[in-house]
């Protein structure tokens, strides 16, 4: 193992990461979760861990517009990537209306699994404008959640579509 | 006033906005500078003695704050009822993953590896793992007889009926272990100073519970103890009495090395090593007259509470009181224990021991049904509760509540007739060539609201209401919000209580240095209960500014906001506390387990429409009806959401949610193989209400939140019955137990055996 001049062997890297629009280089393990290197790092804590597994979602994040479980990727992995996280959202009018149909329609209870579902929701209608009721239960299907039962999740979406459209 | 809308109304979730943009504070988001991160080293073995502890050679200890069952300052338990589970084992463990030695580091990576360095010897002792095998006594593993708790209801006379019955029925139900699953994991963080003592935050439903369990672990007084709730990811019962364990945890660390310490389980250790349903098996034997009407009953309940006594005996309480039903029995003899074994304890979970033993009552009212030739509908009809009858602890319903009307309402919506004849037809003809039978099945049900007989008066809550030197109102509880919608609710009471706008009011954080004691959030008791001791505090709050002169008979929210600002401003902090009032003429008795059981009961007729795959043995529920009278409902989103999400997780009961174990552990601690309801999994749940009222509950609000736990999995199984024509009576029903019960009917009947999947 050859070591560099510049630092001490830690084993960890320097990279750049593009968070919620703004370029950003960071010292860490090339190995080290993306969720945490979002949550110490960035002090971005709305990214949530649920299963550390890939199970539950809670963890969802958009990079280059695709939704990942930011617990299944190595940082390493997003190098020079955009990611968007739950704080990165309020930007953006049409994910604002996805927000605030879910604060109305109950579409939040305990809001552990929020900022993933949401996201999860803004992935969908960014590929699917009018989802149909079985697009929608596909679409978030891999984000758990445990209150809801997910009726008002489905309602909140399909109420910012129409609010969309309207 | 200002407007006299506000009950009724969907008003926004007042910490929604946070929640809905990744602001809301959790307790893993929380870092407290200079803070360490803490583990637990946990027992591999169901029961033996502690021999030997030894350190890996391959860590460097000296970095690690070590902590065990010496450095506990108090008394090494988690004072709860009995006081028998303790913080830490320091002699003998009595289940896997019981709590031995806590370790603390500054890198949390680090930690893993640490613990697995720690090796611990044991002498293995013989453990026990069943109901059954508790019961034989062959081996005693807690006090004398393995027994934590009995109880004997007993009406009428029982042992006359037997002759005279046309028809005598029995049957044996079981329900299975299941796993909370918020979707936050258990999490705290503890701070200490010698001179201001303990302080904790943390994932939790009852800051006073860990108040009291941290008092006597740490040996400090009230005022040097301080718990606050984070918010909380989902609780369902799972974060009742565990979050005293890990509170007590971080404060021995914390106290130990002066430096705050934060614990916060992985996914794994939150289903292996904390609380989840308790498992139970129901016996009952029931008389009943030619025309299927009941004469009588004997119910054996049974429920395993893990290796301590911890909650058991509560949940056992509210699963004997609810075995009988929603019917009228003449006469009963309830016979009710809670048995010990070496698994985690069991513990609150969302119904809390009602959904077990309802879920047997539900099961054999299907069954008497089959053995008398009456329809599921009808027997039920012939035994309904009415106003004016008795419950099995010989409490009078004096509630208007039609049970007739309620199951018509519900056979409507669900189109139950039509369709159980059109299945029952197309189960027949197309049993060649089909790929799927289909079934209806119905629960009619009840659940109490608030603790069980004199415990809301031994709970004794106090609230308080203050007015703001602003002029708005701020609610103090230690109630709190874990996706109910606790603050919500609590601010529309005051608001319309007072008659100010919904904004005019907030809700204290729930910190027991801040907030007096509104009693444990648990028992679906908030809202009728702590909702109605708030509302009278917020009267207080307006008779004393009326007495001072500040505010006329009516008034607009500006002007009473103008009263409050200038009462403070004249008289400094201004509080009005309020104190649990017993109903008049609420009669209970401990010892015979007779009277008013629960101040109001919620009343619900669910049903099940269900396909079974025969190719996939998997079954899935199409259609589901939720209709319950609730009394008043205060907030229809939340109201309903509580439903839908209740009913999602009792759908999980039934048929997906399986806890394996071996040896007293959860084999299967991990969502990839221990699974819940996707959003792609659950039909669409309907939800109705009759809206009855209630005297006892702020403005005639009943209890909701375990409601819906009840009722959706023996409609569930029921309506697989009605499909398939076998018995089912264990909880959960696999798409394995369809294929082994099917397949062995299949050989009984002489059919070609298993055909792979072709059809």
């Amino acid at each position: 193992m050859t070591q560099s001049p510049r630092k001490k062997n830690d084993g960890k890297c320097e990279l750049s990461l593009q968070v919620n629009g703004e370029r950003k280089m960071v010292r860490v393990y090339p190995m080290e979760r993306l969720l945490d290197v979002l949550r110490h790092e960035f002090n971005l804590t709305g990214t949530k861990e649920g299963c550390g597994e890939g199970e539950c979602g809670s963890c969802s994040v958009l990079i280059d517009g695709a939704l990942v479980n930011s617990c299944l990727v190595p940082v390493l992995q997003a190098k020079d990537a955009a990611i968007v996280t739950i704080e990165g959202l309020a930007a953006q009018g049409s994910s604002r209306r996805i927000q605030q149909a879910f604060l109305e329609c109950g579409g939040a209870q305990c809001g552990i699994c929020t900022p993933g579902m949401i996201l999860a929701a803004v992935h969908l209608l960014d590929k699917q404008a009018q989802p149909t009721l079985a697009d929608i239960q596909e679409g978030l299907s891999g984000n758990l959640c445990r209150c809801t039962g997910y009726m008002q999740i489905f309602e909140a979406v399909a109420e910012a579509v129409r609010r969309g459209t309207s | 006033m200002a407007n006299d809308h506000i009950i009724g109304t969907s008003v926004p979730r007042k910490e929604g906005r946070e929640k809905v943009t990744g602001q809301a504070q959790y307790v893993d988001d929380m870092v407290l500078p200079d803070m360490l991160h803490g583990a637990t080293v946990r027992s591999h073995v169901p029961r033996g003695k502690i021999k030997k502890i030894s350190f890996g050679p391959e860590v460097a200890w000296d970095e690690y704050v070590i902590v065990s069952a010496k450095d506990i300052p108090g008394a090494n338990c988690i004072a709860l009822i009995v006081d028998d589970q303790p913080c830490l084992a320091s002699e003998f463990v009595n289940h896997p993953e019981e709590p031995i030695l806590l370790l603390a580091h500054p890198d949390r990576h680090v930690l893993p590896k640490a613990v697995a360095a720690v090796s611990i010897e044991y002498e293995n002792l013989p453990a026990v793992f069943a109901i059954d095998e508790s019961e034989r006594r062959s081996e005693i593993i807690w006090g004398a007889d393995n027994t934590f708790k009995t109880y004997l209801v007993e009406k009428g006379d029982v042992d006359k009926v037997w002759n005279d019955a046309a028809f005598i029925v029995e049957g044996e139900y079981s329900t299975g272990a299941q796993e909370q699953l918020y979707i936050e994991n258990n999490g705290m963080i503890a701070a200490f100073d010698p001179a201001q003592g303990i302080t904790v935050w943390g994932s939790l439903q009852c800051p006073y519970y860990v108040h009291k369990a941290l008092m006597k672990l740490c040996n400090l007084p009230e005022d040097r103890v301080r718990v606050v709730q984070m918010e909380t990811g989902g609780a369902f019962g799972g974060k009742e009495e565990y979050p005293s364990m890990i509170a007590g945890h971080a404060a021995l660390l914390a106290m130990k090395s002066g430096r705050p310490v934060k614990i916060i389980y992985d996914r794994m250790e939150d289903m292996v090593a904390t609380t989840k349903r308790h498992p139970s098996r129901t016996r009952h034997r029931t008389a009943l007259d030619k025309d299927g009407k009941i004469l009588g009953g004997e119910i054996d309940f049974t429920i395993d509470g893990g290796a301590y006594a911890t909650l058991s005996s509560v949940v056992l309480s509210r699963g004997t009181i609810h075995a009988g039903g929603a019917y009228y029995w003449p006469s009963i003899r309830i016979r009710a224990k809670a048995v010990a074994t070496n698994a985690p304890p069991h513990g609150a979970f969302r119904g809390f021991g009602a959904p077990q033993s309802l879920f047997a009552m539900e099961r054999h009212m299907d069954r008497i049904a089959q053995t008398i030739g009456i329809s599921p509908i009808e027997i039920r009809r012939r035994n309904f509760l009415k106003t004016g009858q008795t419950t099995t602890t010989d409490q009078t319903v004096r509630e208007p509540i039609d049970l007739d009307k309620l199951l018509d309402r519900a056979l409507r919506l669900s189109d139950y007739s039509a369709k159980r004849k059109r299945f029952t037809a197309q189960n027949k003809v197309q049993n060649e060539v089909a790929t799927k039978k289909k079934g209806m099945g119905i629960a009619t049900f009840l659940h109490g609201a608030g603790f069980t007989g004199s415990g809301e008066r031994y709970l004794n809550s106090l609230v308080a209401v203050e007015g703001c030197a602003d002029g708005s109102v701020r609610v103090q509880v230690s109630s709190t919000e874990f996706g109910q919608g606790t603050k919500t609710v609590l601010s529309q009471i005051v608001a319309e209580t007072l008659g100010l706008k919904y904004e005019d009011v907030e809700v204290a954080p729930a910190d027991t240095q801040a907030v007096p004691n509104s009693g444990p959030t648990v028992a679906s008791r908030t809202v009728m209960v702590v909702g109605k001791i708030v509302q009278s505090a917020a009267l207080g709050i307006k008779q004393t500014l009326e007495a001072a002169g500040l505010l006329g008979d009516s008034y607009s929210s500006e002007q009473f906001r103008a009263a409050c600002r200038n009462y403070v401003a004249a008289h400094g902090t201004f509080r009005s506390l309020a104190r649990y009032e017993a109903p008049a003429g609420v009669f209970w008795d401990d010892a015979k387990y007779r009277g008013e059981a629960y101040a109001a009961f919620a009343w619900a007729v669910y049903i099940a429409e269900v396909s079974v795959d025969l190719t996939t043995y998997g079954v899935s529920v199409d259609d589901f009806v939720a209709l319950q009278e609730v009394g008043r409902v205060l907030h229809p989103i939340l109201a309903e959401g509580q439903i839908t999400g209740g009913v999602a997780q009792a759908i999980g009961l039934a048929l997906y949610e399986k806890v394996i174990w071996q040896n007293g552990r959860m084999q299967n601690g991990q969502m990839t193989n221990y699974l819940m309801p996707t959003s792609a999994d659950l039909p669409p749940i309907r939800v109705f209400f009759e809206e009855l009222g209630n005297l006892h509950g702020a403005f005639g609000a009943k209890g909701i939140g375990e409601l819906p736990m009840d009722g959706p999995a023996p409609a569930i199984v029921n309506a697989v019955v009605d499909a398939l024509g076998i018995p089912f009576n264990s909880i959960p029903l696999l798409a394995e137990d369809v294929f082994e019960a099917l397949t062995a009917q299949e050989l009984a009947q002489g059919e070609p055996q298993f055909t792979g999947g072709i059809r």
